[in-house]
């Protein structure tokens, strides 16, 4: 086994968006030693996601604010699983790695919540916030048809993005109902810099057709999307596109924290007033408490980051605007929650699982995930039950009921460095 | 603006040249292509772009079953997506 690369630090940070970023930089100017691991190949996180190599600016300033505070920051580092109290195991482009640390402040974002419809596994049926992502790292998208379906403040953000490059929106789907997105109004109105956001989302998107009550029944294609089905007042219509970006909202990146042990509440990390996990030493800020955006994460790093450094009476200047932006999140949580509907877009025959290809059919017979996992292989592909495991939710009902390492598929060399006292040759076979 | 610096890669074999800050998955979509055959044998492209959902996955120099939505190309990269296999 070729020896591994060790970093030793006071506070250790996974996840370096808004978050994990403002964390490391908050617990640094307190004299902590600090490093940052992040699995995507540069810093940002998905918010701040380098566009061509090109740091975002809200980033470059930060990240050289990091760097003058000594912060390491490891980027193309995925932590794979803890090996001992204090020490987690990494992987990258240079192998494994192990990473200890003090205390460790997760902050490890979110992802998209998928839903499953007939024709939803074809290519270019995209997430809303995957083809910004993708658009960011070289993906042209001028001349474009594209439509974007799901729910959420996600979907006009990313609309906006799209047609500033060039894409031309055929239309938005949003499912929440008018009197839904009126209640939000309200919200946005006791909070003026949402409002002005949402303003100026306004203006970029004028022209663009938003359908409330909408949403996509399926998209059809040879080997490509090529047009889909929205369900639209009472009416099946059928809008020709090349790209369907859909986004259902955001799940929030649990596993490490389920791994370590940190108790979670409804599916988040629960937290007290200084973010601290259930679990000593361990901090969590940002997505994973609860889906709040990027204003929220800031600030809930800045909270963590100061209480990791033992600056309590610091930490305590941002609760108050802590508990406006929780409240703002809350607001989008009951707005943009998935109608029941939803549900009955799947087919029997279609699949849910995409790493096993398990169809809905298969699944409708079993009672649980486990029970699920071990007749179908539902949720035991490379992905580890991440796209799936909150569309059973949903559809089903099921709650995935254990994390084990390693937390994403590794090498048989960085997997020999989960068993000490092991001896094998490294391997590059997965 | 000025253009953004170019390299070449190959993908199956084809050279394509992409700017610098071009992902793998990225590289793979502009050459119409898909990245992974499924266990069904349906062909499948990235889904959610940011390293969670593993669809994909392509042999990038040598290696398989890499997410290649979080590999930046390099000059010289191969990248092959397994769809010449029969399924």
């Amino acid at each position: 086994m070729t020896s591994a690369a060790k970093t030793e630090v006071d506070t250790l940070v996974v996840g370096g968006g808004p978050a994990g970023m403002w964390a490391a930089l908050s617990a640094a100017e307190c004299g902590m030693r600090v490093a940052v691991a992040d699995d995507n190949p540069e810093m940002g996180g998905q918010v701040w996601r380098a566009e061509l190599a090109k740091t975002a600016p809200e980033v470059a300033g930060l990240i050289q604010k990091l760097r003058e505070a000594g912060v390491q920051l490891l980027a193309g580092t995925q932590v794979v699983d803890q090996v001992a109290p204090g020490v987690l195991l990494a992987e990258g482009d240079g192998g494994a790695s192990y990473l200890g640390f003090g205390k460790l402040i997760l902050a490890t974002g979110a992802r998209e919540q998928f839903l499953p419809f007939p024709g939803w596994t074809l290519p270019r049926v995209i997430g809303a916030g995957g083809l910004q992502a993708l658009v960011k790292s070289g993906l042209p998208v001028r001349g474009k048809r594209l439509v974007l379906a799901g729910t959420g403040p996600l979907l006009l953000a990313v609309a906006a993005y799209l047609r500033a490059h060039g894409a031309e929106i055929a239309m938005i789907c949003e499912q929440a109902s008018r009197s839904a997105l009126a209640s939000f109004g309200a919200a946005l109105l006791r909070q003026p810099e949402k409002l002005l956001q949402a303003l100026s989302l306004r203006k970029a998107l004028t022209g663009i057709p938003l359908a409330l009550n909408c949403w996509v029944v399926a998209a059809h294609g040879t080997v490509a999307v090529e047009g889909i089905d929205i369900w639209h007042e009472g009416k099946v219509k059928r809008i020709a596109c090349e790209y369907l970006a859909c986004g259902f909202h955001l799940v929030p990146n649990t596993e490490l924290a389920t791994l370590l042990g940190c108790r979670l509440v409804n599916g988040y990390v629960e937290v007290d007033e200084f973010q601290r996990t259930s679990r000593p030493g361990i901090f969590c800020a940002g997505e994973p408490t609860g889906i709040g955006g990027l204003e929220l994460s800031v600030v809930e790093g800045k909270v963590a980051g100061l209480a990791a450094a033992g600056r309590e009476k610091a930490a305590r200047k941002f609760f108050r605007r802590r508990r406006m932006l929780g409240a703002f999140a809350r607001a989008m949580d009951r707005t943009f929650a998935l109608r029941p509907e939803l549900k009955n877009l799947v087919e029997a025959e279609t699949i849910v699982c995409r790493c096993e290809d398990v169809s809905y059919a298969q699944l409708e017979r079993e009672v649980s995930w486990r029970m699920a996992k071990l007749m179908t292989r539902c949720g035991m592909g490379p992905c580890q039950g991440r796209i799936c495991g909150p569309v059973t939710k949903f559809l089903l009902g099921w709650s995935p009921d254990s994390v084990r390492p390693p937390l994403f598929p590794v090498t048989v060399g960085t997997l020999a460095h989960s068993f000490s006292g092991c001896n094998v040759d490294d391997n590059q076979e997965r | 603006m000025p253009m953004p610096e170019q390299i070449e890669i190959t993908v199956n074999g084809t050279p394509v040249r992409v700017p610098v800050g071009t992902t793998a998955a990225v590289a793979i979509l502009i050459s119409n292509i898909f990245c992974r055959t499924s266990v069904r044998g349906e062909p499948r492209g990235p889904l959610c772009g940011m390293g969670i959902c593993f669809e994909c996955r392509a042999e990038i120099d040598g290696i398989a079953h890499r997410r290649s939505c979080q590999i930046l190309c390099a000059a010289g990269m191969k990248i092959s997506t397994d769809l010449r296999q029969d399924v």
